[in-house]
């Protein structure tokens, strides 16, 4: 996938690429709403008052920009980073909901049983357990593959089912409120949850977190011999292999585990910061959008912050455009599915002009 | 023991005709080296498509809406995977998704954001005379919806077509290799369209099957990962149509033990049988990879076009 990106003309300068970025940044957005628009026209709804909700429930106030638009890209930077990573090393990990599912759960079971410490360090366990539970579950679908060769876009769409049935099981089970009446877990404590940051409504600082995680995934994958491991694996493994003298197998696992441990933090960067109880939905299925956040920041955590923060924005005015105008929330994946198309097809066409051979190099899968 | 024995066997058959149905489709895309994600999405598209033409026109009408719906889907698939020659993968998942936002936003259109239970009629069994008549297996086997008999035949059907005419052992050797197949003077694009549009017609169908034969309703999101426990089939049956319909039963009968299980009073969390499936479909997939044989040119990315 990053093919197309690399065989791009390398000679732009610095300041025509950010031109070229924002320019395509605008189309985009103007794609999103003239996308919406059509189908708000098509499926009978006021298409003003769809669109005014759209903007008023994202960007239209800070209030709606932090506690709304914000809240929703933080999980949303984290689980994009964790598809981008996979993809980049070609594991095809469609499995981020689950692994967030499980990271919620990890991070919450955690955080009930354990004593409450004074202070910042309190987190950390909770953090780390939801990380932890993210790369088991992705482990699963790792180990599947490096072991027994099943392609991983099947295990881990299995793992998602799974793992919803998971934590349905826990919240009912060991997990439940001591009243036993609601599916759902009890608060956990205040010292787990995730501070606010103050004048920002609900934000809380999982928000630096996820922009810190996103920062040095991006900088791995540009900067760094491990990056350039993951991008050689995902391009063309044999070449990587043999050429590279990389340890393609070893190389594909770890960057699975990482991304199912980033993936799992934003389950647990959700309970902990937004939630405090872990219940079924918990995700508005965070894990799936990833893959548009990736796919849109041509598989790049950097363009992936703002990527989130697009579709945190389109979450958020969907749930708005429902509240005010009556128009279902779930406009937004027929959205975010064009966005995937219309990324893989350009790209397509432009390697298909570049370099007049087929585009996207999927490795061969069951070989 | 008959009243436990007898519902199981039809819970199986139940359950596996819609697996099977969906499962021969992704069969066909298989044989001709090409893997179609989207075919989750095809049975969701399909089992909308039937609540809206069977809420206009009966049953029938119901079918034929599905079939076109999952045909809709085939069309995409075709269109990036083939024309546009997209990823495979990613194009099938963004297609699921894209039928996920579809269905669930024209159905709140269309019937209220509410999702009241909207019953529809469901198709009527029809009794096999004579073997419908057979102790134990009788009723479950043979007096069941015409769909079910469609299911049946379609495994024998497609097993002479991929072994006795041209055009089967046309696909198949476009899946081992389509520089050759193409050398032979096949049309090698013509014909993966082709399977892709059958796939997604059969895809559309097993989702209609959902809520004609089934359900008698539409829940967003009812296709519940058929799709990909179809593709699994597909591999556990060894790219073979009758391999193929073995693996729908086998995922039938896990299905139904619940049901078994429910009858004998053994209590444990539902969810517990509920995930079966989906672990027998991994459990399945890391059994049957490494000794069955796959398409040779099984999703790899397609050659340039010229």
């Amino acid at each position: 996938m990053a093919t197309a990106e690399r065989q791009a003309p390398a000679r732009r300068s610095g300041a025509n690429t950010a031109l070229h970025e924002l320019a395509l940044a605008a189309v985009v957005v103007a794609a999103i709403a003239g996308a919406t628009a059509l189908l708000l026209l098509a499926g009978g709804y006021p298409v003003g008052r769809g669109l005014a909700a759209l903007w008023s429930g994202s960007f239209g106030s800070w209030y709606a920009f932090t506690s709304a638009t914000l809240v929703r890209a933080v999980p949303l930077m984290l689980t994009g980073a964790a598809v981008a990573i996979a993809f980049r090393a070609g594991v095809l990990n469609i499995g981020a909901e689950g692994q967030l599912l499980v990271g919620a759960a990890a991070a919450v079971a955690l955080a009930l049983v354990s004593r409450e410490d004074p202070g910042l360090l309190a987190l950390a366990p909770p953090l780390v357990a939801a990380a932890a539970g993210g790369a088991v579950w992705a482990g699963v679908a790792a180990f599947l593959r490096t072991r027994y060769g099943v392609l991983e876009v099947i295990s881990t769409i299995m793992l998602n089912f799974v793992a919803t049935y998971v934590v349905s099981y826990l919240v009912r089970g060991p997990l439940q409120e001591p009243t036993r009446v609601y599916p759902q877990s009890a608060t956990i404590a205040d010292a787990f949850q995730l501070p606010r940051i103050s004048g920002a409504g609900r934000l809380h600082v999982g928000l630096l977190l996820a922009l810190a995680l996103a920062g040095v995934a991006g900088w791995v994958l540009r900067r760094t011999a491990v990056g350039f491991r993951i991008v050689a694996t995902g391009e063309n493994p044999s070449a990587a292999a043999s050429a590279g003298g990389i340890d393609v197998r070893k190389t594909t696992m770890h960057a699975f585990l990482v991304s199912g441990a980033l993936a799992g933090l934003a389950g647990g960067v959700e309970v902990l910061g937004v939630t405090f109880a872990l219940y079924e939905n918990i995700s508005p299925g965070y894990g799936y959008t990833a893959i548009a956040v990736a796919l849109l920041a041509r598989l790049d955590p950097w363009r992936g912050v703002a990527t989130a923060l697009l579709f945190g924005a389109l979450e958020a005015g969907a749930g708005a455009m429902q509240r005010d105008a009556g128009v279902p929330s779930t406009l937004v994946s027929v959205i975010e599915a064009a966005l995937i198309l219309a990324v893989v097809a350009a790209q397509a066409a432009r390697a298909r002009r570049l370099s007049g051979d087929s585009a996207v190099a999927i490795r061969p899968v069951n070989a | 023991m008959n009243d436990v024995i007898e519902p199981f066997i039809a819970a199986t058959v139940r359950t596996a005709v819609p697996l099977g149905l969906a499962a021969f489709g992704e069969l066909l895309v298989e044989r001709a080296g090409l893997i179609n994600i989207g075919l989750e999405g095809a049975i969701l598209a399909g089992a909308f498509g039937a609540l809206v033409g069977a809420s206009a026109a009966g049953v029938g009408a119901g079918f034929a809406t599905a079939a076109l719906a999952g045909l809709f889907i085939g069309v995409l698939f075709a269109l990036c995977v083939v024309w546009i020659r997209a990823d495979q993968i990613i194009a099938g998942t963004a297609l699921t998704l894209l039928s996920v936002g579809a269905t669930g936003t024209l159905y709140r259109a269309f019937y209220g954001s509410g999702g009241a239970a909207l019953g529809i009629a469901t198709s009527e069994p029809l009794a096999i005379p004579g073997l419908s008549a057979l102790p134990v297996v009788g009723t479950a086997l043979f007096a069941q919806p015409p769909i079910t008999y469609v299911a049946y035949l379609t495994g024998p059907v497609m097993a002479w077509w991929f072994r006795r005419t041209h055009a089967g052992l046309a696909l198949r050797s476009i899946g081992e290799r389509p520089e050759a197949a193409e050398a032979a003077g096949i049309a090698v694009d013509r014909a993966r369209v082709m399977a892709i549009l059958v796939g997604g017609t059969l895809g559309g169908i097993a989702g209609g099957t959902l809520v004609l034969a089934q359900a008698g309703t539409f829940a967003e999101g009812m296709s519940a990962g058929r799709g990909f426990i179809a593709i699994a089939i597909v591999v556990l049956g060894r790219w073979t149509p009758h391999g193929v319909a073995a693996g729908a039963l086998l995922f039938g009968a896990a299905s139904a033990l619940q049901y078994a299980f429910q009858a004998m009073g053994w209590n444990a969390p539902y969810q517990l049988f509920l995930v079966v499936p989906y672990l027998l479909t991994l459990a399945a997939l890391a059994g049957a990879v490494g000794r069955a044989r796959a398409p040779a040119a099984l999703g790899r990315a397609l050659e340039a076009r010229r």
